[in-house]
């Protein structure tokens, strides 16, 4: 990082990287532990689903809302899944009003990818008239707070707003006409898949960095994992490599970390992964 | 109509801390002839000068005042340091070296690179040119090793203490070098990783705990038990 | 969303659609610097509106060029988040956003003293998580917390709250659909201390007598939110103690000389 000095001082940098050569972090925690991630949801009572997740102090505010649209002309019988990052200015000193630049755009793509590809929706159930009307689910997702790991605290909000959203129950007339009911039902969810960034400090693997390690990762990997372990997405970034035997060894921690989270975090939320699925 | 405020007041921005002849102080203002506070903080005054002792505030710097901070720029000739302050601080090659330097950037990356800490002295601030800065004092310059620490700059006060006592008593008791920026930014070194530690548990406790009283008993307290659980002795409740 | 049917009445009896009365104000609760990276910041939740604060300076501006030789430059963004409505918003910033970023700075700017950080700049950013009416005044009154929690030194809190009319009557402190489907909306900022007020917009029809009545109303909104400012501040620091501190020295962080 270019301007890592203005977030930690280069003796402190030393420090995390000789700490870790003894597997000790600044905050005492172990090399494959996550800061502690609290949840809050359903707050926004407006938005069909929201989640606000705290790892540590980064904090992450996603809403879910649900609207009617066209359907992608190559997938007319599908609804759509939209994901969409902002990197409010709120969040750091550094972070600019204005559109979103090309972190914000590769951390909703990320985002979306993992929850695309482990078809945590079921975009067949969400088809109105094929090929001229669809349900279109957006998932906004807003760093709040950056202390470090915006992947992971992203993903997770993104996947709780979802299992936490609501929609109105509706039928579909012959004619093709919507009509909403009374009931509100969950969306048809059929996957919960959790992202794990594993990053490489000189020859460590590390999981959930804090602000003060991000400036010296040379190179880190982001895996989404399914709900049977399967690799829905990845994601190499920054400008150092992985051996293959390290990508290997970050796919190991991926899914071991992933299913400790869904049991942990996901579990029960909106009624999902209790069990009865 | 004469008013003044109660020492040690709790006072918002906005609030009357006096009326009649008094002078404003530190974060207050007057207007007409009374006198408020501009910052959350606790109210004082000594004589006719009353002021406020603020909770949260940036750090302005005073010429005399010791900082640390981080070389972000250069510039031939000169270098722009961040000191957690509103203003960028400058500092000068002639400021650094006794003799005389016929500035080119190889030779000042060598000296000194973006990136680097230095401890540094206030040379004179004004708000219409940013701070200047010195390292031409012994013990000045750049920082190579040690644990970094912040805190909010209107809480360094009580880590110094009255004359000194909390400062002079930490560094007796934890065998620690503690050296205080002004600014917010502290240095703690010593030979003891698990001093070191402590020290560091130490000041998040001052920060934490800088405007109540008792403190200094607390602090003793924490050491006392920490240096007797040190030596495995059981430290009593 | 579906406006109400035009037998359904905004009040009935002296009861408005959410059980207040005409002159009551919605439940406020306040936050004082929940956000870690910012140098201040506030949350507030104003009946159904849910707003975050945050402030960044004085510090350095950028582009150099914006900077005040005698003061600081001050800035402030009213954004509203793709979820916060009921339709969710794109999040490109909208005119009534561009306004409104406009209009908050109008009303917060008087009350910093900003001759005292010449050539700096200081940013205010306003996020609407939930909207339901009275946004702006909400804003505003969070972003004084989040100026006092950054150490900005101010003349003065500023505080802001709403009145209007909805079938026929004037009340405080108007949610969304009353702010939709009344007759018109006033909100007002004002500085407790002076009684200087710094915002004042209108929409909607009233008469000369209804519009001062609007505003007075909206006036002892104020100070009513005025009390929950100070309570929150007084609850977020109010630990300090007030007796003598026998070791620390008096001196504190200096801004104002």
């Amino acid at each position: 990082m270019s301007d890592a000095y203005k977030i930690v001082a280069k003796i402190t940098q030393k420090q995390i990287v000789d700490g870790l050569q003894q597997n000790t972090r600044l905050d005492g925690r172990g090399l494959l532990e996550y800061r502690p991630i609290t949840t809050e949801l359903g707050l926004i009572e407006k938005a069909s689903g929201s989640a606000l997740v705290s790892i540590g102090k980064t904090k992450i505010l996603t809403g879910v809302k649900i609207e009617t649209g066209e359907p992608y002309p190559d997938r007319p019988d599908e609804g759509v899944l939209t994901v969409n990052a902002e990197l409010i200015p709120l969040a750091a000193p550094d972070y600019e009003p204005g559109p979103p630049g090309e972190d914000a755009i590769e951390l909703a793509r990320v985002v979306d990818r993992g929850l695309r590809e482990s078809k945590a929706v079921d975009l067949k159930k969400l088809c109105i008239v094929p090929g001229k009307q669809v349900f279109v689910i957006f998932v906004d997702l807003n760093v709040l707070d950056h202390r470090g790991n915006l992947f992971d605290a992203s993903a997770l909000a993104s996947v709780l707003a979802l299992m936490n959203a609501e929609m109105q129950a509706y039928t579909v007339t012959k004619g093709g006409e919507l009509k909403y009911r009374d009931s509100t039902v969950r969306l048809p969810l059929q996957n919960f898949p959790v992202e794990v960034t594993v990053a490489k400090i000189g020859d460590k693997m590390v999981v959930d960095t804090s602000l003060e390690e991000e400036t010296v990762i040379d190179a880190q990997i982001t895996i989404a994992i399914g709900k049977d372990d399967e690799v829905c997405a990845v994601q190499k970034s920054l400008f150092g490599t992985f051996s293959q035997e390290e990508i290997h060894q970050a796919l190991e921690i991926a899914v071991e970390k992933a299913t400790e989270i869904r049991a942990k975090v996901l579990r029960g939320v909106g009624g999902w992964l209790d069990g009865s699925e | 109509m004469s008013y003044l405020i109660e020492k040690r007041t709790f006072v918002l921005p906005g609030d009357l801390l006096a009326e009649g002849d008094y002078h404003a102080g530190r974060n207050a203002f007057k207007d007409s002839n009374k006198v408020y506070a501009s910052m959350i903080g606790l109210s004082d005054n000594v004589g006719r000068n009353v002021y406020v002792v603020a909770l949260k505030g940036c750090y302005l710097p005073r010429a005399g005042d010791m900082v640390i901070g981080t070389v972000v720029d250069m510039r031939l000739g000169n270098w722009s340091v961040d000191i957690n302050a509103p203003y960028e601080a400058i500092l000068f090659t002639n400021e650094v070296l006794d003799r005389p330097f016929n500035s080119r950037r190889e030779e000042m990356t060598g000296i000194l690179d973006v990136g680097d800490l230095i401890l540094a002295k206030v040379l004179s601030f004004d708000r219409t040119r940013g701070p200047a800065l010195t390292l031409r004092e012994s013990g000045l310059g750049k920082i190579v090793h040690g644990s970094i620490v912040r805190m909010t700059p209107t809480k360094i006060p009580r880590l110094i203490g009255r004359k000194g006592s909390m400062i002079n008593m930490l560094t007796r008791e934890l065998g620690c070098h503690i050296t205080i920026g002004q600014n917010g930014v502290i240095l703690v070194s010593g030979k003891n990783p698990k001093m070191e530690a402590l020290t560091l548990q130490i000041l998040h406790l001052i920060e934490a705990e800088a405007h109540t009283s008792g403190l200094t008993d607390r602090v003793t307290e924490l050491i006392k038990q920490e240096k007797s659980g040190e030596h495995g002795e059981k430290s009593s409740e | 969303m579906a406006k109400k049917a035009a037998s359904e009445k905004l009040i009935r009896k002296g009861v408005r659609t959410d059980g207040r009365k005409p002159t009551e104000l919605r439940n406020i609760r306040i936050d004082v610097g929940p956000l870690e990276r910012a140098d201040g910041s506030a949350y507030i939740e104003w009946g159904k509106n849910k707003i975050l604060v945050a402030v960044y300076g004085p510090r350095e501006v950028h582009p150099r060029h914006l900077a005040r030789p005698d003061r600081a430059f001050f800035r402030c963004r009213y954004h509203m988040a793709p979820f916060s409505t009921a339709e969710r918003k794109r999040p490109a910033p909208s005119r009534r956003e561009i306004e409104l970023s406009k209009v908050t700075r109008v009303a917060l700017e008087p009350a910093i003293i900003t001759e005292l950080f010449p050539r700096t700049g200081i940013d205010v950013f306003i996020e609407v998580l939930q909207s339901d009416g009275g946004t702006r005044c909400a804003g505003i009154t969070a972003s004084s917390i989040a100026l006092a929690d950054a150490g900005v030194p101010m003349r003065d809190l500023v505080v802001a709250c709403a009145a209007g009319k909805i079938d026929g009557q004037i009340v405080l402190d108007l949610n969304e659909i009353e702010d939709q489907d009344g007759e018109a909306d006033v909100p007002v900022a004002i500085m407790p201390r002076t009684g200087g007020i710094s915002l004042l917009q209108m929409d909607g029809i009233l008469s000369p007598a209804e519009f001062k009545e609007a505003l007075a109303l909206a006036l002892d909104g104020c100070k009513q939110v005025y009390e929950r400012q100070k309570d929150a501040l007084k609850g977020a620091y109010g630990q300090a103690d007030t007796s003598m501190d026998e070791e620390g020295d008096s001196v504190g962080g200096d801004t104002h000389e």
